[in-house]
């Protein structure tokens, strides 16, 4: 194929197929709409020549289209036929209503094709033969993958095969694939020994609100149209949840939805509404809002780490003021006493430790939870993110936040909620997980030598981790162990012999035997020895859900590259392959642990994981077996909210917000208050912060999605960031002789990584803001190697040292460095 | 006094937007043919006086239609030399400026030199070739192509380099 035409686009034809995709990127979710059609058959201009059924005879007026050169690709199916595509947002999700991110808006032009920016895609198993990657059938990676697990599996147990794996919807992920990984890991394979694709273990995100009785999706995103005042916490939606905030959130500051208010809440005042921002960075998605309405827009701007403390404060502060809500405490609740005491915290004091004055402390407090001039208690949502779940004691954080909002009842009423806004789409059914809690940390054992093989799926964990680079060194030397066994071993052996040489390298000389499935060689990969190559939606059919449980089901509409094949298939042919070889040698106990994964279809894998909810840990909770293809794809890109009520009249019907009734997920049915108190950062970071001089704050921007796995080939983005940028103050960066485009090194004792200067006059003095999970540069690097008590690690608290490498002419003549908050 | 060709045009233009003609009193871009170059502009565009580099003060948009009268477009003299910047001085750029994410219209902010679209807050550098800062389209900021004539100062819209908002094909 030839280079991509810029200043023209292939119209579908009226005709075109046209099938339902839920952009498989941030967690919103945004529905659109894949049409494809044959190469030469070209839709016309005229609105009844094509299948988006406008005029483009003429200009086309201002929001009217979404439609742009990256929503167009030409692929190729498997006979050999050639189709133009076209993804583009639908106007009729109500989710989008036809806006796009710069993440979703590529979709189309990253699906698989040999010449586009997809072309490095996997489409055959390989195997690293000592000096080259060389590409085997299903059959032959099956024999070698499955044979070293039986081996280690027979002689040393399942503890001993480990995994990083995914837990989450979209790409590299969804109800089918969790399941099929899942069933696979906890009830064929039964080990315990993996970690989840972004953290050390296998963990929630959110046990404290869970253990408190509330899961963290808890509304939807209408009512953050019609909340009095929302409260967001280190996140930084319109980058990074772009239509959540776009279409929902923004529109309320803005005034489009104060009729709605009004209606929805006749008998209450409805003023302007406000929001409130807690994060030590002032983001972009702040500075719009102060753009649409400054005097309604409150930074809370805290001292690094220091949100359990904020919330202490404004806990103890509203129930002085008698704001809390005795009869829903008394009523629905319990352990309000005992976290009250234990929580209290004087204003003086937490203004002290948070370093956000008195004053902005009770405005807060006042717009969010003193009773409106109609007597009823405002409805406030809470929207957090990575700034708790990556924060100082995720669960301390999360229980403080928690507390707050039960004292306040802002949850279970419409305009509230406390939620977290997400990353990836969720879509979770899998086995109950068969080890303990806190979970073991994964990357240590491997740290410490244990493990003899670790399969790395749908991830990138060299790059989401915590002390990553003692991480990596270890996985390099353990890797080259069995790399070079192989090597040494002369040549000319059958599978069984080569699964002997990788056996004993795994268990007599501290060796890893290491496989990848995922869409791309990536940086983990490379390390390795095995890649499995596998398809995300489009390439198959893929159930998941958003951040408002809104469950859809993106269609297959080509073939995924070569011979790659869906997660859950890969798994079934694992277990299929392991079921055969026990068989073989007449051990039946051993065969029927792999039994039941006879599936052919990715659709299979969801009739027997999501639609059989008995026993399983699903997010469809127990009503999954109400949901099926057919169904879901008449619901279109609207879907259902799970949980699922009913079926009626052809319609699935679900939940827009949970705990209506008060009956929260515990076994009493009562919402846990859980004392938080204030402790201070923990000690090796406290350290670090005495020792250095730059806070390392880290996150995501708004064009790159996850580890980059689609946009490190996508000029578009790279030529945007050659390497991952630090965002850093002024003063501070001129201090040390360095400019925007410099290369820098950003180190201290966990390690050292490197970064683009990107300076800019929002950074307070003494912090910065590096882009986490990008390519040349691993913030995780230099994150130390705490974790609460659940292992969840605390990657936005590090403080370093840096220092200029290198100028860069180049970056410094084609990336622009204008400041990246809208002014 | 070279004519330059359509195709050798757009050659050269990836590299470096565009290049002075020395006096050219043809169509920089002769219909010759619609054979896609490596520049993946293929349509054949007309060639406008947009301005004249005497005429234009630094750091001031100034207005103009290209390639009909439904594209509302801006030519701007940065003070310095910028890629793909023609004129003596290789600091004249020119772009469309309907918002390439869903066609709102962009102003230019002198203070910060980017164009910055109300609705959904994509900003775009004038002076590194439209590149988005942040925002949400899927492209950089569609740069008219410009040529210079030395002679009589004119600086001629001769192209579009990336698709215009609300629009199949540039050239409708």
């Amino acid at each position: 194929m030839t280079q991509k035409i810029k200043d023209r686009i292939g119209l579908p034809p009226v005709n075109a197929q046209k099938t339902n995709m839920t952009c498989h990127f941030c967690i919103v979710g945004c529905g659109y709409h894949t049409y494809k059609w044959p190469v030469d058959k070209e839709g016309g201009r005229k609105a009844n020549q094509n299948a988006l059924g406008i005029d483009f005879s003429k200009q086309v007026g201002s929001l009217e289209l979404s439609m742009t050169p990256a929503m167009t690709n030409t692929v190729k199916d498997k006979d050999g036929q050639a189709y133009n595509i076209m993804m583009v947002p639908d106007k009729q999700c109500v989710v989008n209503n036809g806006i796009y991110s710069t993440r979703g808006g590529s979709m189309g032009s990253l699906m698989y094709n040999d010449t586009g920016p997809s072309k490095e895609r996997l489409k055959y198993p390989r195997f690293f033969t000592g000096d080259d990657w060389v590409d085997f059938d299903w059959k032959q990676a099956m024999a070698i993958y499955a044979g070293v697990t039986k081996r280690i599996l027979d002689k040393d147990g399942a503890d001993q095969i480990m995994f990083n794996a995914f837990d989450h919807g979209g790409a590299g992920g969804g109800f089918e694939n969790t399941w099929g990984s899942g069933k696979y890991m906890f009830s064929a394979l039964k080990t315990k020994m993996v970690r989840i694709h972004n953290r050390p273990a296998y963990n929630s995100e959110c046990h404290a609100t869970r253990d408190m009785g509330i899961g963290e999706l808890n509304n939807s995103y209408e009512d953050s149209e019609v909340a009095d005042t929302i409260m967001f916490i280190g996140m930084n939606c319109y980058e990074t949840q772009t239509n959540y905030f776009l279409n929902h959130a923004l529109l309320n500051l803005q005034g489009v939805t104060k009729d709605k208010r009004k209606k929805w809440f006749p008998k209450e005042s409805i003023e302007d509404s406000r929001f409130i921002f807690v994060d030590p960075r002032r983001t972009n998605t702040q500075a719009i809002c102060e753009q649409t309405a400054k005097d309604r827009v409150l930074h809370l701007q805290i001292e690094p780490g220091t949100d359990t403390a904020l919330f202490n404060g404004l806990l103890s502060y509203v129930v002085e003021q008698g704001w809390h809500n005795k009869k829903f405490i008394a009523q629905h609740t319990s352990g309000f006493d005992d976290a009250l005491k234990t929580n209290n915290m004087s204003l003086a004091d937490c203004s002290k430790a948070t370093g956000v004055s008195e004053a902005d402390l009770k405005k807060a407090a006042e717009w969010a939870y003193k009773p409106k001039a109609s007597g009823h208690a405002p409805r406030t949502a809470h929207m957090y993110e990575k700034g708790i779940i990556w924060g100082n004691d995720n669960y301390k954080i999360q229980s403080a936040l928690v507390d707050l909002v039960l004292a306040t009842k802002n949850v279970g009423r419409r305009g509230t909620g406390v939620c977290r806004l997400g990353g990836h789409q969720e879509g979770y059914a899998r086995p109950p997980y068969p080890g303990p809690r806190p979970a073991p940390n994964i990357d240590q054992e491997i740290i410490n030598g244990n493990g003899k093989m670790l399969t790395v799926w749908a991830c990138n964990s060299v790059r989401t981790t915590l002390n990553a680079q003692r991480y990596q060194a270890k996985i390099i030397q353990r890797s080259n162990i069995v790399r070079e066994a192989l090597i040494q071993s002369g040549g000319g052996l059958s599978t069984e012999q080569m699964v002997d040489v990788i056996y004993d390298a795994v268990s007599n000389k501290g060796g890893l035997f290491v496989t990848t499935i995922d869409l791309y060689p990536t940086a983990f990969a490379k390390l390795g020895h095995m890649m499995l190559p596998a398809a995300h939606p489009g390439e198959m059919n893929l159930t998941s859900m958003n951040g408002e449980r809104r469950m859809r089901l993106s269609e297959k509409f080509m073939d995924a590259p070569g011979i790659a094949k869906p997660d859950c298939l890969i798994a079934a042919g694992v277990a299929n392959t392991l079921k055969d070889m026990y068989q073989a040698e007449g051990n039946a106990e051993m065969a029927k642990r792999f039994e039941g994964f006879d599936w052919n279809t990715e659709e299979d894998a969801f009739n027997d994981g999501f639609r059989k909810p008995d026993g399983i840990d699903s997010q469809g909770g127990g009503t999954g077996s109400l949901v099926t293809y057919e169904r879901l794809r008449a619901m279109g890109n609207n879907g259902v909210q799970l949980p699922v009520k009913e079926f009626k009249d052809g319609k699935l019907i679900g939940t827009e917000m949970n705990y209506m009734d008060y009956k929260f997920s515990t076994d009493d049915g009562k919402a846990h208050f859980l004392p938080a108190p204030w402790t201070g950062l923990p000690e090796p970071v406290e350290k670090l912060r005495g020792k250095h001089k730059f806070w390392i704050n880290n996150g995501r921007a708004n064009h790159i999605w996850q580890t980059a796995f689609h946009d490190k080939y996508h000029s578009f983005r790279t030529e945007r960031y050659p390497m991952a940028p630090i965002e850093m103050n002024l003063a501070d960066a001129r201090d040390m002789g360095i400019e925007s485009g410099d290369v820098v090194e950003v180190y201290n004792g966990y390690g050292s990584t490197y970064a683009m200067a990107y300076l800019e006059p929002d950074m307070k003095p003494g912090h910065t803001f590096m882009v986490f999970a990008y390519f040349k540069g691993n913030v995780g690097e230099v994150v130390t190697d705490w974790t609460d008590q659940n292992v969840l690690p605390y990657y936005k608290g590090t403080w370093a040292d840096i220092r200029k490498v290198s100028s860069m002419a180049d970056y410094q003549k084609t990336v622009s460095f204008k400041r990246r908050r809208y002014s | 006094m070279s004519k330059i060709t359509r195709r050798n045009f757009l050659k050269s233009s990836s590299a470096a937007a565009a290049i002075p003609l020395m006096g050219s009193t043809g169509n920089a871009l002769a219909k010759e043919n619609s054979q896609l170059t490596d520049t993946g502009i293929i349509l054949d565009y007309p060639e406008t006086i947009v301005s004249n580099s005497s005429q234009l003060a630094v750091n001031k948009a100034i207005s103009f239609n290209y390639p009909d009268n439904s594209s509302p477009c801006a030519v701007i003299r940065m003070g310095h030399v910028v890629p793909g910047g023609v004129g003596p001085d290789k600091d004249i750029v020119a772009y469309s400026i309907l918002c390439n994410h869903m066609g709102c219209p962009l102003n230019y902010d002198a203070t910060t030199r980017t164009f910055k679209c109300g609705c959904h807050f994509s900003m775009f550098d004038s002076e590194k070739s439209g590149q988005m800062v942040t925002g949400q389209a899927t492209e950089d900021l569609p740069r008219i192509l410009l040529s210079y004539d030395k002679a009589s100062g004119d600086i001629k819209a001769v192209g579009v380099d990336g698709l215009i908002f609300g629009r199949q094909a540039n050239v409708v």
